[in-house]
């Protein structure tokens, strides 16, 4: 426990005129059971009160810490330093706008992508305060709460290729929202709906199979399953509209 | 130059509560703007593990269950702190919001018929489900409940219902504005008209007007050193509502030690652990719950299990860990592999990445933590704040009043949305009945003074270091208005949050201020941290017995006949200490005062004449 650590930190603060991008190394002795949350707040208290990261729950639950450490994706407040290295390198989460240093804006991305894919109960029945709830198989319920444990931390994207090269890419996290409605059998959304959501480059057609979420996603998701599983599903959904599209002509 | 965003009902808070009472105004037509420090699905609500209690009474072991239970399971927790109106109507709604929550997709645990096993005290039992009850919301068993009542989504409840209810908001337009933060109350003396803001993003300030106004930030935990709270948790909703100094916070007193926090985070273990069969244990691996609570054992309330714990720690029981501390062991290894790794799965994720342990076969270290605040913005039964037209609050952040002196566990959760449904119907009919008229005149009054506030800050030649401020009034209140408080270690701490808050007039910044500056955010809080922090050390103070979670050692007995009331801290502008009044706890009796069958403290009848 006497290693001393060194902390290389992207640094820009793009409300600051005088600010440019750099690195910028802060030095810190590591005591026991130390998470990436302590060694960053430590160095704002003691060393420099302007850097600017975001932490929330610090429990690993709620996905606002993402950075990349050491080159991966990753929550920070789960990360301890007795994983790593001496040295230490943390830079913001690309593919989303950076606010400052460790910043970056998750939550205006996250909002847009569950607007895009509306990631919401689609159904015609009415609520009825008297009557009983509709059943459900336990069963059901686990495999949709086992995709609904998404974080939107933002580390698939993060680790993604196709969300390098367009912006407009719905990523991992979008299409395992899309896997959890078609398994909840209150959405009635159908195949086709899914489809035009989805059915595309910006959608499952544009992952290259590189799988870098299934590697970094904090929680764990499976995420190759949920992929390959709605390649296969639209897939099979476009041959078959392919040929009644003929058929009409 | 500031912009100013006009709207209906400004929510401050888009978490469960927030949310709740907004997708209720949007679906009346109204215009809403949630703000948000944090993108909304990060809500503290998400951290909620456990469950939400609603007498839907599905499961066997919730049997006969009804509201009348729930609502004596209520006040009793509450050691008859609670509002009983509110109780009664929050008990009668409960089941229908979880009913509504399953609607709008929130994955329920449910029934599985035919027969299972379960844990109680570490013994295994067999219990048949009903058949007939196949695939309704099932329960599972909480502290301080007659019956299992709890409903849940493993152990990540608060994320499954957070994440259905901010879809669900995003579906009926609810606008979120997230990384902005208010900071002060615009009113008029009379009516609250909006807030102004800072913008987390870029620094700027901003200017949010509305009819209505909601306060549902959460809690205070953060004004504690170690606490369970998320680090947004610091009361910011409050704070502006006390700065009017018309809006009274009601019970700042009532804070609630959870009993297991892990160490040395404070990151919580579900209350599921226990009421799932698991069982704390003392360094000789003894199980010593029931000699203390021979009946309720490990799920006697919250209050009463965190000081047996100290208690039993004092007698030398407590296991010396390396912090310098004492803890005790919570252990579910009994309860097998599919159920830890599917039920309690949030919990087996902490364990291995914050403890290196595997709690299959490894016991987990925890002690009593700073966990919830019953207290919080005064409002009637119908959300509506004391003191200032047009202003609301729900959830954690508001003092309803559902929990009194201790909330159950399961009660919280249920509450932001149980609360925000009803809250959000009265917010509704205000809105139908309400015209605003906004006098720039008063509007630029507030937005020069946090402009004045700011920039003394960074140029001013205050020396004060915001942080070190930070720890002494965390510590000052860790030492001295804990599990267990007396009137000299009180006094301390009214004494030391005084000294904070003269030095927090001289806060100077190290670092230049520009942009979302962290050091300046803190800055710009502090003030209002330091004066919750002092309704919470004064009103424990001057509250002369022991209810609920507040343990007065020089006045053991829960005294009916002269503290059966509720504080009420206002602050004047300038004073160095909050105004206290009190008013009756509830204004009716549905369940008189009585024994509440665990934690065998004396009580002073309220029938007892002076001695």
């Amino acid at each position: 426990m006497d290693r001393m650590l060194t902390i290389h930190v992207f640094r820009y603060n793009p409300q600051d005129p005088d600010s440019t991008p750099h690195m910028q190394s802060y030095y810190i002795d590591e005591t026991e059971s130390m998470t990436l949350f302590i060694v960053l707040n430590r160095i704002r208290e003691e060393q420099d009160p302007s850097l600017q990261f975001d932490f929330c729950c610090r429990a690993g639950i709620c996905g606002q810490c993402a950075m990349v450490i050491n080159g991966r994706p990753n929550l920070a407040c789960k990360t301890k330093t007795k994983d790593l290295p001496s040295q230490i390198t943390l830079l913001p989460l690309p593919f989303f706008k950076l606010i400052g240093d460790l910043s970056v804006d998750t939550g205006t991305w996250f909002r847009e992508m569950n607007t895009r894919v509306e990631s919401w109960i689609h159904t015609q029945k009415e609520f009825d305060p008297a009557a009983e709830e509709e059943r459900m198989d336990n069963d059901t319920a686990e495999k949709i709460y086992e995709l609904d444990r998404c974080v939107e931390c933002g580390c698939c994207l993060a680790a993604c290729g196709t969300a390098r090269m367009r912006e407009d890419f719905l990523g991992a996290a979008a299409l395992n929202r899309i896997a959890r409605f078609v398994l909840d059998p209150r959405d009635q959304r159908q195949e086709k709906d899914f489809f035009e959501i989805i059915g595309n480059d910006q959608g499952i057609f544009g992952c290259m199979g590189l799988l870098g979420c299934e590697d970094v996603c904090p929680k764990n998701l499976p995420l190759q399953d949920q992929l390959g599983y709605l390649r296969r599903k639209m897939g099979i959904y476009a041959l078959k509209n392919l040929r009644s599209t003929k058929k009409t002509c | 130059m500031v912009e100013t965003i006009y709207t209906d009902l400004l929510c401050l808070g888009a978490g469960l509560a927030g949310e709740r009472v907004a997708i209720e105004a949007a679906g009346a037509g109204f215009d809403v703007i949630c703000l948000s420090i944090v993108h909304s699905k990060r809500s503290h609500s998400s951290a909620a593990q456990g469950g939400m209690q609603a007498a839907l009474g599905n499961s066997v072991m919730g049997e006969g269950d009804s509201p009348d239970i729930h609502f004596q399971d209520t006040v009793k927790g509450s050691d008859w702190g609670c509002d009983q109106e509110v109780a009664r109507i929050f008990v009668d709604t409960a089941p229908i919001v979880m009913r509504e929550l399953a609607y709008w997709g929130v994955p329920w645990n449910r029934v599985v018929g035919g027969k299972g096993s379960y844990y109680k005290g570490g013994q295994k039992f067999e219990k048949v489900e009903d058949a007939a009850k196949e695939g309704l919301i099932t329960s599972r068993n909480f502290g301080g409940t007659a019956k299992w009542r709890t409903c849940y989504t493993s152990d990540g409840t608060g994320h499954a219902v957070l994440y259905t209810m901010d879809n669900r908001a995003t579906q009926m337009g609810v606008k979120v504005h997230d990384r902005i933060e208010a900071i002060a109350m615009i009113h008029d003396g009379e009516t609250c008209q909006g807030v102004v803001a800072r913008c987390l993003r870029t620094g700027k300030l901003r200017v949010y007007l509305a009819k209505a106004t909601l306060v549902a930030t959460g809690g205070y935990g953060r004004i504690y050193k170690n606490t369970t709270n998320a680090v947004i948790c610091e009361g910011g909703g409050q704070s502006i509502a006390l700065d009017t100094g018309l809006v009274p916070l009601g019970n700042m007193e009532a804070i609630q030690f959870h009993p297991t926090g892990i160490v040395p985070t404070d990151i919580l273990v579900t209350e599921g652990c226990r009421g799932d069969g698991g069982t704390l244990l003392d360094k000789n691996e003894d199980r010593f719950m029931p000699q203390y609570e021979p009946e309720k054992a490990e799920l006697a309330s919250r209050d009463v299990v965190s000081r047996r714990m100290i208690e039993h720690i004092r007698k030398g029981f407590g296991v010396k860990n390396s912090y310098g501390d004492d803890n005790l062991w919570l252990d579910i290894r009994h309860l097998g592999e599919a159920h830890i790794r599917t039920k309690l799965r949030e919990v087996d994720e902490i364990c291995q990445n914050f403890l290196g342990i595997d709690p299959l076969h490894q016991l987990i270290p925890v002690r009593p933590t700073h966990h919830y605040s019953m207290g919080g913005v005064r409002t009637n039964k119908d959300g509506a704040a004391y003191g200032l037209k047009g202003l609301f609050a729900a959830g954690e952040a508001a003092c309803w009043d559902l929990h009194g002196f201790n909330r159950l566990g399961g009660n919280s959760l249920a509450e932001t949305v149980v609360a925000g449904k009803i809250i959000g119907g009265k917010v509704v009919e205000y809105l139908k009945g309400a015209s605003a008229t906004f006098n720039t005149a008063i509007v630029d009054g507030f937005i020069k003074k946090e402009q004045a506030r700011i920039s003394a800050l960074i140029h001013g030649s205050g020396k004060e270091n915001v942080f070190e401020l930070r720890t002494m009034m965390q510590d000052a209140l860790m030492a001295g208005v804990g599990i267990f408080r007396n009137e000299k270690d009180l006094e301390k701490a009214v004494r030391t949050i005084q000294e904070v808050q003269e030095r927090a007039k001289n806060i100077g910044l190290k670092s230049n201020g520009l942009g979302a500056n962290p050091e300046l955010g803190l800055a710009l809080k502090l003030p209002g941290m330091v004066r919750l922090a002092q309704c919470v050390a004064y009103g424990a103070l001057q509250r002369r017995e022991s209810r609920g979670c507040h343990a007065r050692e020089d006045y053991p007995a829960r005294n009916d006949r002269d503290w059966l009331t509720r504080t009420l801290a206002t602050w004047d502008e300038g004073a160095d200490l909050p105004t206290l009044n009190y008013e009756a706890a509830t204004p009716t009796f549905e369940l008189p005062p009585g024994e509440r069958g665990y934690g065998g403290g004396k009580i002073i009848s309220a029938d007892e004449s002076e001695a």
